[in-house]
């Protein structure tokens, strides 16, 4: 083992000894950037524990017999195995031991909202208040010193025999890496198809480098081809291959493509120059890295900027849009800051770094200039009234409560939808509103044989974690189905 | 893995290219684009599929050389070089539905793009009769392929230089004048030029088809930055589209949108040294 960590000097546990937990301790917390300097850069704000923090960190952990995180986590990670192991210095061993539940765990270290999971449920917030384990923090640490260090390759990680079988997975975001690599690893052949030139999906061009580095991602990706699982970027299911191609090949097709496809409100003057999508400005920004000088990708750079919005992605917009030099980037959101979906650190950072919130209030309409540029928006107040079918109460009109906000950049971050050219091209497949991919949520099972799918794809956009979760979920299906000799299927009522 | 394997300069700034990518060649109806990284680092361009190769796997482009990407693509790359990325075909394919006559319209690098849909309009039993214009005579390229493709070819140049003097509308205008028969317009070349043309059309009440080349990222229907208004609808150019009633888009507001990056892009060619070598070839 190529790992020498010397657990005593660094206060673990020591070979043989007993764990005295530390659970009185405060949380540790996690070192960052400062304000002024992540400002100036795109570079990763929370920088990582180091082995002593994260040897102290996990020796607050009980390792309780019953944990109450394990059930709180989507996919049950074995959480006290892990953080014994980096107890006790034995930090690859808690990597390859998370991702036996987890393919992802340096990207779920850093982007899973850890504070409504796992840690929202650590038993030592019941005598420690506000101090549960910082799992996530902890998960992170051990994945990248797992890259960092370790000689270990996936090609090393215990496979099952071949069985023959041919998988296809088109879309290479959370759900379609955690799939196939969970197919891979049962012995199937998989072939993964990616659209866009990079693998990763809204990891790579959703999610921006100061919240997950692209490196990162890319060492994920790695790892997963490393166990097998074939890679081609640049094809487009259902326009580069027929869909009925990639059926006729493969035994069991698994749709992962996400929820792509930007909704916008469809008020006046939306497609003035300077609205994007929150699509656009991310994909520019972050996939192309349109905020490096030397690529080819432009920008222009906001100067007053209006997010519409208030979800992780808003967040991510009016972050992006502080560090490419905007004097003022400000959340328009017609609710209050109560029902705001964001997860609370990207909330805390956005304030720190300056972002200003407009609350209870709606645009209207965009005001271009001459030359079909936005300058300004029209805004309505808005009041809360009763509760709606999201159990958040529903904002009202506020009657002749509108004005002004001058701007330069509009970014219209109100959710994506999946995009339609899967459903349109596979005759029978069941959706709701055109788009969502309806499946049998026990088999994954769409309404055509052969056809499964999740992630976005069946829920419209949600978390990181959550897609994983379906990824694995529905790589045991497909097992089961690939090997059933009557292949039997179990589709969704419709 | 997109290995260029073809490259002719058809005339300043228009350059041809074939391209080794077998899944592309074999998926591509007439009317879709593709999409192009020169390098890693690079944008992605959409443009058009001028002609494809099933067999040999190959497709085969025609571009201007009129930003930064396109300039690098014609002057940095040779034949035997590697492409980072070549996605598609991407777009709904042009209807080749038999309708009775068809005007097909290319001005100047549209005259690529409309030779798959002359061929595939009239092996669905059209009569093609194609107007196809340039700025002048040493400007001129695949007027042969377009003649073999056509029931019949009208060729204009602006200043007269070759075959009938004036614009692809004023060709379209006598034909129009003479009785002739019309079932459907198809037109492809500069902006200006297909409003002209529908706006022609309008009063005919003569279907109109144009094929819209606005600013996209990935082509597949994730940025919108391609949106454009029809009728009363916003549509998405890379995957509602290319090919929209011509009667029916929203002109101004397509004007405004390709102009959005226009200082950036001046910005990026001043920067680029293949740019300001070959913008100071060309006034020499």
């Amino acid at each position: 083992m190529s790992e020498t960590v010397d657990i005593a000097a660094l206060g673990g546990v020591k070979e043989g000894e007993k764990k005295r937990p530390r659970s009185k301790d405060r949380r540790l917390e996690i070192a960052c950037q400062s304000v002024e300097a992540r400002l100036k850069n795109f570079d990763e704000v929370a920088l990582g524990y180091s082995p002593a923090e994260a040897v102290a960190e996990a020796m607050r952990c009980l390792e309780c017999p019953k944990p109450r995180c394990v059930v709180a986590c989507p996919v049950h990670i074995d959480i006290p195995t892990f953080i014994g192991h980096i107890s006790r210095g034995h930090f690859v061993e808690a990597a390859e031991d998370i991702r036996k539940y987890n393919n992802l765990p340096a990207v779920c270290g850093r982007v899973c909202p850890q504070e409504n999971l796992c840690e929202a449920a650590c038993i030592i917030n019941d005598t420690n208040p506000n101090n549960p384990i910082a799992i996530g923090r902890l998960e992170r640490f051990s994945a990248d010193w797992q890259f960092g260090h370790s000689e270990r390759r996936a090609d090393s990680v215990a496979k099952a025999p071949a069985t023959g079988y041919k998988v296809a997975v088109i879309g290479s975001g959370p759900a379609g890496l955690s799939c196939s690599a969970d197919l891979a690893k049962m012995g199937h052949t998989v072939h993964l198809f990616e659209a866009l030139h990079k693998a990763g999906g809204v990891l790579m061009y959703g999610i921006p480098e100061f919240r997950l580095p692209k490196t990162i991602v890319q060492k994920e990706v790695e790892y997963v081809q490393a166990l097998g699982v074939q890679l081609e970027c640049n094809v487009v299911v259902g326009r580069t291959m027929p869909v009925k191609e990639v059926l006729d090949e493969f035994d069991a097709l698994f749709v992962a493509s996400g929820a792509g496809y930007p909704n916008m409100m469809g008020i006046p003057g939306e497609n003035l120059n300077g609205v994007y999508s929150a699509n656009e400005f991310l994909t520019r920004v972050n996939l192309m890295k349109a905020w490096k000088s030397e690529v080819g990708t432009p920008i222009r750079k906001p100067r007053r900027v209006v997010v519409v919005g208030a979800g992780f992605t808003a967040f991510d917009v009016v972050r992006i849009s502080l560090r490419l030099g905007a004097e003022e980037a400000r959340i328009v959101y017609r609710r209050s800051r109560e029902e705001m979906p964001g997860r609370g650190e990207e909330i805390e950072h956005a304030l720190e770094e300056g972002a200003i919130f407009t609350l209870l209030t709606n645009p209207v309409r965009y005001i271009g200039d001459d030359n079909g540029f936005v300058k300004a928006v029209e805004v309505q107040k808005m009041e809360l009234g009763e509760p709606d079918s999201s159990g958040r109460r529903r904002p009202v009109p506020v009657p002749d409560s509108n004005y002004i906000i001058e701007c330069d950049t509009v970014v219209v971050s109100i959710g994506q939808t999946p995009n339609v050219l899967i459903p349109s091209n596979l005759p029978g497949l069941a959706t709701r509103w055109g788009s969502v991919i309806k499946v049998n949520r026990e088999t994954y099972m769409s309404t055509v044989p052969k056809v499964f799918a999740g992630g976005d794809a069946i829920t419209g956009a949600a978390t990181v974690i959550l897609a994983t979760r379906a990824g694995r979920e529905a790589a045991r299906s497909i097992d089961g189905y690939v090997r059933d000799p009557n292949r039997g299927w179990y589709p969704p009522a419709v | 893995m997109y290995r260029i394997t073809g490259k002719t300069v058809l005339a300043t700034g228009v350059v041809e290219m074939t391209i080794e990518a077998p899944r592309v060649a074999k998926a591509h109806k007439p009317g879709q684009f593709l999409m192009v990284m020169n390098r890693e680092d690079s944008e992605r361009v959409p443009l058009t599929i001028a002609d494809s190769n099933p067999e040999k796997g190959e497709v085969t482009i025609v571009f201007l050389e009129v930003g930064r990407s396109t300039i690098e693509l014609g002057e940095e790359f040779q034949v035997g070089d590697d492409l980072f990325a070549v996605l598609g075909p991407l777009g709904t394919p042009t209807h080749l539905d038999r309708v009775g006559t068809v005007v097909v319209i290319g001005g100047g690098l549209g005259v690529a793009p409309i030779y798959p849909i002359c061929k595939g309009l009239r092996e669905a039993g059209n009569r093609v009769v194609t107007i196809i214009g340039y700025r002048r005579k040493d400007l001129m390229f695949w007027d042969d392929k377009l003649r073999s493709a056509s029931d019949e070819l009208i060729v204009t140049t602006d200043d007269g230089s070759f075959g009938m003097k004036g614009f692809v509308s004023d060709a379209l205008k006598k034909l129009h004048d003479e009785g002739r028969p019309m079932d459907r317009v198809v037109a492809i070349g500069p902006p200006i030029m297909m409003r002209a043309v529908a706006e022609m059309t309008r009063p005919w009440e003569v279907p109109t088809t144009v094929s819209l080349n606005t600013i996209m990222i990935d082509g597949t229907g994730m940025c919108g930055g391609c949106r454009v208004g029809i009728g009363d609808e916003t549509r998405f150019v890379c995957v509602d589209g290319p090919d929209f009633d011509g009667h029916k888009v929203h002109w101004d507001e397509m004007f405004a949108r390709m102009k959005v990056y226009q200082r950036e892009e001046r910005e990026a060619i001043a920067s680029s040294p293949s740019c300001r070598l070959y913008f100071e070839t060309l006034k020499r």
